[in-house]
């Protein structure tokens, strides 16, 4: 992709650099943190009507990236000293406010880093600041969030504004547009995959476990992932190294060593078997998602890979399953922010009206309906026809994928059913809107590791991703397999253009 | 004490049925899912992780020493571990509950089927079922007296670790209720996993109470919260006894429902119905696996558990021939077997007899008196090494049981040993014919017509001329010598 200029580098050129060609040209001397920072921090304020970020923290940024460039002076420093990246506004971040993109968090500062925030500062990564997200990541337009809608920096003919995707549209606009070399993510449901592809760059959810979820504002549980939003494939092994490994303040972390993922970029699909899953080609699925499907499949066959038709046979219930489980468990998550110890606390005659005041005022209209489902379907006479049957459903889900992987190696799949809708013509009908999710929530359920490349333009000139499935904690197949069909697609991404 | 099943009403006897849920804190320096300590009385907000306070983002872990002390429990009210269990989310909104939820176990609690042989005064011994034992979180605590309008909280508490102990309906009066809850907590003391303090809260009851007639189904039930001693467990019982009876007496029903005892009038009353409406949408926490324990972990545990109460009594009763009753009293605090076995290498020389009669006196004078000054044993200023001092004087003969008694008042006193104190206060039995026999001469001859109707057969006044001569001896002969001389005298 992009290669590093010649000095002197040109500030604009600055913000086009990938993560790994940025760290090179700081191991070189080329440019300063500072120099790298600053042009990040100029972009931020001439693209401010995009809406990436809730919070810009330029002052925090440049010393980071003083510090930084001394240890780069000296030979010392983490392996991404002095590169600026974007944090999700899911991520709590000592010191500086952080919203989830909901009123209710109003004026909350943490005094504690995020895991996952923590290791990349620890590696040497500047923060540009916090991006904006749908509330509490809920939602897959970022037209939830309470700081405004995200737009996505590529447009269409008609001109229109589009949706990045959701809930890390912030990410992903930041990301595509030159406003960060790189940023974090959540993914739930597609939260990391779907943004990613209306945005034309890539997105990693990993293996559940594989990041700690520890001082992440909680969404849905069993099924929230951090991963990283980057500007290749090779940025997402490199970031992706950084941001995970074994937490002990995470239960549900894994204990697992973490691999070298940039070994995987140069090994190729030779004998490696795609399957690709019948179930995922949906009725009416426009025609350039289908051909850009197959495309994806032509080009690793050419690599030196066999494809293979799989089943996944109990795909068409995830979306009902992931709509019963995730609410249940956010109406849960939810259920601290009362307005008693910190964020929004709107006053009321009695215990029961502080909290009707403060959540009613608190929490946006999606939020607000998910909390119902949820709480509905854990009801007691309700639990067991929807909860319960809904676990059992995702364990069919599971041994789908299990099943599958005992004859493949990977799944390639289109990443959405559509390209970036405009903003205007958002859906009205929130389970029409759910349906963004319906080739990325499988991923969630069963734990697996899902990887997003931008593989195409649409019809109408807009990007499209294709989707990788692998086995758990099996990151490195997604990489490899990413990095052939990146270099096959040779997308160019919208700096480029 | 009521007569153990029945319980007289207006229309003839009725059955009590009533099962006990124990909230038993257990013993550890940090929290059930956090790091934060755990000590009593602590300054208010002190104690508390942002686990606690339930910040964005964070997540529960764990704590491993609970784990153990709650198998330990678990093993200690012979119930058997469950090596996989779940952890729930019981859901619902209260100022002093951060998360919005409790984290306990409903489905798979770690610890499963159990039962306690709970002792009776009548010597008898009642087997009381244990449905289970979970693992649970305490919440803070609401303070509502200290403003007109705002209440306060105190999240110390929050976080805590409990074990939550489930009798079956298997308890038919206040004295076995009150008896299990002494054994259940003579155990948690003696495993060190709970203090058993219900005073400070560490140990709390819930009580729940039917009546019905003899062979009759089970009555409906009312939870009775609130209890925090022993003592007032008894009276919670016999109110609610009387209310249920005297509803369904007079044709009406007992309502089920959760009442709080109050402690000034001895009564119940309900609780708000919007106290306890809840439905709590328990589902499995995500953020916890399924715990799994390794069997060798629980042999393990086993192997270190120490000796308890009811194989101490089963050696005390073999050992020393206490009666049943006798040896379950000494065990039932860890204090009170403790300082039972401290005396008993004091004693000389140590058989069952004095083993038997160290036992009366520690049941009888020590305990005694310590109701009467509302004392602990850890309070009593006559030290176990000092009461069987006490034993071996009335042992050797040097004292009789008599004057033994006015000896434990003097060292209960002045905290001094017997000897001395028989010593300085010249209590030494006279156990010498000479000074016994002067005496008897001489009561004999102040009563010789009594002598005269004693030996025409009156044999009934053979204990007066036993009194008279005790009584010119201030109590100090030898009462065997005395009985043996006045019988040669008056042959």
């Amino acid at each position: 992709m992009t290669t590093l200029a010649p000095k002197p580098v040109l500030k604009n050129d600055l913000i086009r650099l990938t993560l790994a060609d940025a760290k090179e040209g700081l191991a070189k001397k080329s440019f300063s943190s500072v120099e790298l920072t600053q042009a990040y921090l100029d972009a931020m304020a001439e693209h401010r009507h995009l809406n990436a970020y809730i919070l810009e923290t330029p002052e925090l940024a440049l010393t980071r990236a003083e510090e930084s460039d001394k240890k780069l002076a000296q030979g010392s420093g983490g392996a991404l000293e002095g590169l600026p990246i974007a944090i999700k506004d899911l991520f709590c971040s000592a010191g500086t406010q952080t919203t989830a993109g909901s009123h209710i968090l109003k004026g909350f500062t943490p005094t504690y880093e995020s895991t996952v925030s923590h290791n990349l500062k620890t590696a040497g990564a500047v923060s540009l600041g916090k991006t904006n997200l749908d509330e509490f990541a809920m939602g897959s337009a970022n037209i939830t969030s309470y700081y405004g809608n995200v737009i996505n920096p590529w447009k269409r003919a008609d001109g229109k504004d589009l949706t990045p995707g959701g809930s890390s549209g912030g990410s992903a606009a930041a990301v595509a547009a030159g406003l960060a070399i790189a940023a974090t993510g959540t993914d739930t449901g597609g939260s990391i995959r779907q943004p990613a592809a209306f945005s034309g760059i890539v997105g990693i959810k990993p293996t559940y476990g594989r990041c700690s979820r520890w001082g992440i504002v909680a969404f849905a549980s069993s099924l929230d992932q951090a991963g990283p939003m980057t500007r290749d494939v090779r940025d997402a092994a490199l970031l992706l190294k950084v941001m995970a490994g074994h937490d002990p303040k995470d239960s549900t972390s894994a204990p697992r060593e973490v691999p070298d993922f940039e070994k995987a970029l140069t090994q190729g699909v030779k004998g490696l078997r795609v399957g690709i899953p019948k179930e995922y080609r949906l009725p009416g699925m426009p025609d350039d998602i289908v051909k850009l499907w197959e495309k994806g499949a032509k080009w690793l066959q050419e690599a030196g890979a066999e494809i293979i038709d799989i089943s996944l046979p109990h795909t068409k219930y995830s979306l009902p399953v992931y709509y019963v489980l995730a609410p249940a468990e956010a109406s849960s998550n939810l259920a601290r922010y009362d307005g008693v110890r910190y964020g929004l606390r709107v006053p009321g005659g009695t215990l029961d009206e502080l909290y009707e005041n403060t959540r009613s005022d608190g929490f946006g209209d999606e939020v607000q309906r998910r909390i119902l489902i949820g709480t509905y379907v854990l009801s007691a006479g309700y639990y067991d026809a929807y909860y319960l049957k809904a676990q059992r459903v995702r364990t069919l889900i599971t041994q789908d994928f299990q099943k599958a992987f005992e004859k493949v190696d990977v799944i390639l799949t289109p990443t959405t059913p559509s390209a970036a809708f405009a903003l205007d013509e958002k859906p009205t009908d929130p389970v029409v809107m759910y349906l963004n999710d319906v080739l990325t929530v499988s991923a969630n359920l069963a734990g697996l590791p899902g990887l997003s490349v931008p593989a195409g333009l649409s019809s109408e000139g807009l990007p499209l991703g294709l989707q990788l499935l692998g086995p758990a904690f099996d990151e490195s197949v997604l990489f490899r397999v990413g990095k052939v069909i990146e270099d096959a697609a040779a997308f160019k991404s919208f700096l480029e253009r | 004490m009521d007569n153990r099943y029945i319980y007289e009403g207006a229309s003839g006897p009725w059955e009590l049925v009533i099962g006990l849920e124990v909230h038993a804190q257990i013993i550890s320096n940090s929290k059930l899912f956090s790091g934060a300590a755990t000590e009593f009385g602590a300054e208010p907000n002190t104690q508390v992780s942002l686990v606690d306070a339930a910040m964005p983002g964070m997540l529960p872990v764990i704590n491993e020493v609970c784990i153990e002390q709650a198998i330990k429990t678990g093993l200690g009210i012979n119930a058997e571990i469950n090596l996989h269990s779940v952890f729930d989310r019981k859901n619902y909104f209260y100022a002093d509950l951060p998360q919005g939820y409790q984290i306990s176990q409903y489905l798979q609690p770690i610890v499963g089927q159990g039962h306690l042989d709970v002792e009776l005064e009548d010597g008898s011994v009642r087997r009381i079922g244990i449905t289970r034992l979970h693992l649970e979180q305490d919440a803070g605590k609401s303070i509502h007296d200290q403003h007109p309008q705002k209440s306060y909280i105190d999240l110390n508490r929050s976080g805590v670790a409990l074990m939550e102990i489930v009798s079956e309906p298997d308890i038919r009066s206040a004295e076995e209720a009150s008896a299990y809850v002494h054994k259940l907590r003579s155990i948690v003391r003696c495993l060190e996993t709970c203090d058993g303090n219900m005073d400070q809260g560490s140990m709390r009851v819930d009580v729940n109470v039917s009546v019905r007639k003899a062979g009759a189904p089970f009555g409906t039930r009312a939870e009775i919260k609130n209890v925090n001693s022993i003592k007032f467990l008894a009276q919670a019982i016999h109110y609610e006894a009387d209310r249920q009876i005297s509803i369904l007496e007079e044709g009406g029903e007992v309502q089920q429902e959760t009442r709080l005892f109050d402690a000034a009038r001895g009564t119940t009353r309900p609780m708000r119905s919007k106290e306890h409406a809840h439905d709590y949408r328990y589902f499995p926490d995500p953020d916890l696996p399924p715990l799994v324990i390794d069997k060798a972990w629980v042999e393990a545990i086993r192997k270190s558990m120490p000796e308890l109460p009811d194989a101490k009594k089963a050696r005390l009763m073999k050992d020393y021939e206490l009666t049943a009753y006798d040896a379950s009293v000494l065990v039932r605090e860890t204090e009170t077997a403790a300082y039972f076995e401290e005396a008993l290498k004091s004693l000389k020389p140590s058989n069952t007899k004095s083993a038997k009669l160290l036992a009366n006196w520690l049941i009888g004078e020590v305990f005694g008196a310590l109701n009467r000054e509302d004392k602990t044993l850890s309070e009593s200023p006559v030290s176990a090494t000092h009461l069987a001092g006490l034993v071996n004087q009335i042992q050797d003969g040097v004292i009789s049981g008599k004057i033994a008694k006015e000896v434990f008042s003097l060292m209960w006193e002045t905290g001094k040993d017997a000897s001395s104190l028989i010593e300085e206060h010249g209590l030494k039995q006279v156990s010498d014919d000479g000074p016994i026999l002067v005496v008897i001469d001489k009561i004999l001859a102040a009563h010789s017509d009594k002598v005269v109707e004693y030996q025409s057969g009156k044999d009934k006044l053979f204990g007066f001329f036993v009194g008279q001569v005790m009584k010119e001896m201030a109590g100090k002969a030898n009462p065997d010598l005395v009985n043996k001389l006045l019988k040669e005298k008056l042959k």
